[in-house]
């Protein structure tokens, strides 16, 4: 185990990197998510608005 | 078969029927990539020249791969959008953009981590792959600018399409310019040599789940851009008002 | 037979025509050529003045820096080149007239180049000078040069259209041109590089005379599609 953490001295190199794909996959993934909610919430209230209106 | 594609590029059937296939996506795309990635950082034996640093490569080719593709993805749909006016299709140019340009920022950081144990520095002009990267990073934000900067959205599609196309067109050219030029330097390869099966298989899988995350997260974004564009047709306003009558 | 050269010589008349009026009308504003001409010796002479007088140092980077100064004097220009039609009508005209409307911005790259790349590429070797550029390097020096600016002049149109009309259009430009320009500098400056270290030239030469037609050829389309779409 130690020794694929350590990756023969090479170890912070590939795991940041390795890391960094996570985060930005992940990161990729929350900001689509957050952008679909916002929206349908935009959306939402528009429709509120002009039903309001009417 | 013309029909099919007739329907997909209605916007409301489109959004009915893509979250099946963002979910197969992703899940199927989570799944290689785990694989891949342990076959490849730890089952794979180590490279003769790089030791255990070549195992950036998992990471690195596959973002670097998709950074490429998403381009192409986003100028030929912004061709096909603007040839046939397909609303759908301006759609996913639009939402290829974004992932495009964090897959080229991380094949360019993880192509700079690679660097620094292999070369020295963390950044090396003298390699061509790298240099290329950043002309494609700027060429998509570029790109988003030019969106961001019209306020008629039918405008910025077609412009924006503009663009897209002329840069496609000068990728090969800028590609082959960043390598005539490091070849003056005699630059460094950061690769050598053919791989063995053990190590090349674990990085085609890779390769996919990558492919297959990247499209579920675009199908995931254009479904967003589809709905955020046809917000005042109908068929939202009921979708909306349904699901506010669930919640 | 006679039909076609008859429809010949209606394109070439109004390609000279609308050089013509180009010409004269960037008479009337010297400005339009003098400024970018300054602006190219200023930035010739930023890097000496940032960088020290050491003539070893200024014959390395010599090349690069007369390349780099060009480019950015030519996007300076560029901004102009729609402007001026696209505030006082002439646009709308431009495109609804019979004559095709990619051989009309042709006709106006071509006389933008003459206006602000052709007295940059004149210049060039008095500025070449200061960089302690031998002289058997300036034939090439301008001829690299002419091949680039109009290369650029060309592709740059291309991005003036897009944005022409919109605010801080002209920062938007650059950022949209500098990535595709990157070749240009590339085969320029470097082919320049070759020459004073004494190699062959020929190759960079032949790619920048290559991707020259190249952008004369095509460019002229893309312009006419972004000048429409933006002057919806």
């Amino acid at each position: 185990m130690s020794d694929t953490l350590a990756m023969g001295g090479y170890g912070a190199y590939v795991w940041s990197s390795v890391g960094l794909a996570v985060i930005v996959l992940i990161l990729c993934a929350v900001l689509a998510l957050r952008r679909h909610r916002r929206v349908l919430r935009d959306i939402g209230m528009q429709l509120r608005a002009t039903e309001a209106n009417e | 078969m013309w029909t099919f594609f007739h329907k997909l590029a209605s916007p409301p059937h489109f959004y009915r029927i893509a979250p099946t296939f963002i979910r197969i996506f992703a899940i199927a795309g989570v799944v290689l990539t785990a694989v891949g990635s342990w076959n490849g950082l730890i089952e794979a034996p180590i490279d003769y020249q790089q030791k255990d640093a070549f195992r950036i490569i998992y990471v690195h080719v596959p973002s670097a791969y998709l950074s490429m593709m998403a381009y192409m993805i986003m100028a030929v749909s912004a061709t096909i959008g603007l040839i046939w006016r397909i609303k759908l299709s301006h759609a996913v140019a639009a939402a290829a953009a974004p992932l495009g340009a964090w897959f080229t920022f991380l094949s360019l950081a993880t192509g700079s981590i690679w660097g620094r144990p292999m070369w020295g520095t963390w950044w090396e002009w003298g390699d061509p792959r790298l240099t290329s990267q950043l002309l494609m990073l700027f060429l998509y934000f570029g790109y988003m600018a030019l969106r961001s900067a019209i306020d008629d959205p039918g405008k910025a599609d077609k412009a924006s399409a503009v663009l897209a196309l002329v840069g496609a067109v000068n990728i090969p050219i800028i590609h082959y310019s960043v390598y005539w030029w490091t070849s003056l330097h005699q630059g460094q390869t950061v690769l050598a040599g053919k791989m063995p099966p053990e190590m090349l298989i674990p990085l085609l899988i890779n390769i996919l789940g990558f492919t297959l995350i990247f499209a579920a997260l675009l199908l995931y974004r254009v479904r967003s851009e589809v709905l955020y564009r046809e917000r005042r047709a109908r068929w939202v306003r009921e979708l909306v008002a349904g699901q506010e009558a669930i919640s | 037979m006679k039909e076609l050269e008859q429809s010949e010589s209606d394109l070439i008349a109004g390609l000279v025509a609308i050089i013509r009026r180009d010409l004269l009308l960037a008479w009337k504003r010297p400005g339009d050529a003098v400024n970018p001409l300054m602006f190219y010796a200023m930035v010739c002479t930023l890097f000496p003045l940032a960088t020290g007088p050491s003539a070893e140092q200024l014959l390395q980077y010599g090349p690069g820096v007369l390349w780099v100064a060009a480019l950015l004097a030519t996007l300076l220009a560029l901004n102009g080149l729609f402007l001026s039609d696209y505030e006082d009508g002439s646009l709308d005209q431009l495109i609804l007239s019979p004559q095709p409307l990619p051989l009309l911005v042709l006709g106006k790259a071509l006389a933008h180049w003459l206006v602000t790349g052709l007295p940059l590429v004149l210049m060039s070797p008095l500025l070449a000078m200061t960089f302690s550029v031998p002289s058997n390097v300036m034939g090439i020096l301008m001829l690299t040069l002419t091949l680039g600016t109009l290369s650029l002049s060309m592709l740059g149109s291309i991005g003036a259209a897009l944005t022409v009309g919109l605010n801080r259009g002209n920062a938007l430009l650059s950022l949209l041109i500098l990535p595709l320009a990157m070749p240009v500098l590339i085969f320029g400056a470097r082919t320049v590089s070759l020459a004073v270290a004494g190699d062959a030239t020929s190759a960079g030469v032949y790619i920048l005379a290559a991707y020259c037609m190249f952008t004369v050829s095509l460019s002229p389309f893309a312009t006419a599609a972004a000048l429409k779409i933006s002057n919806e």
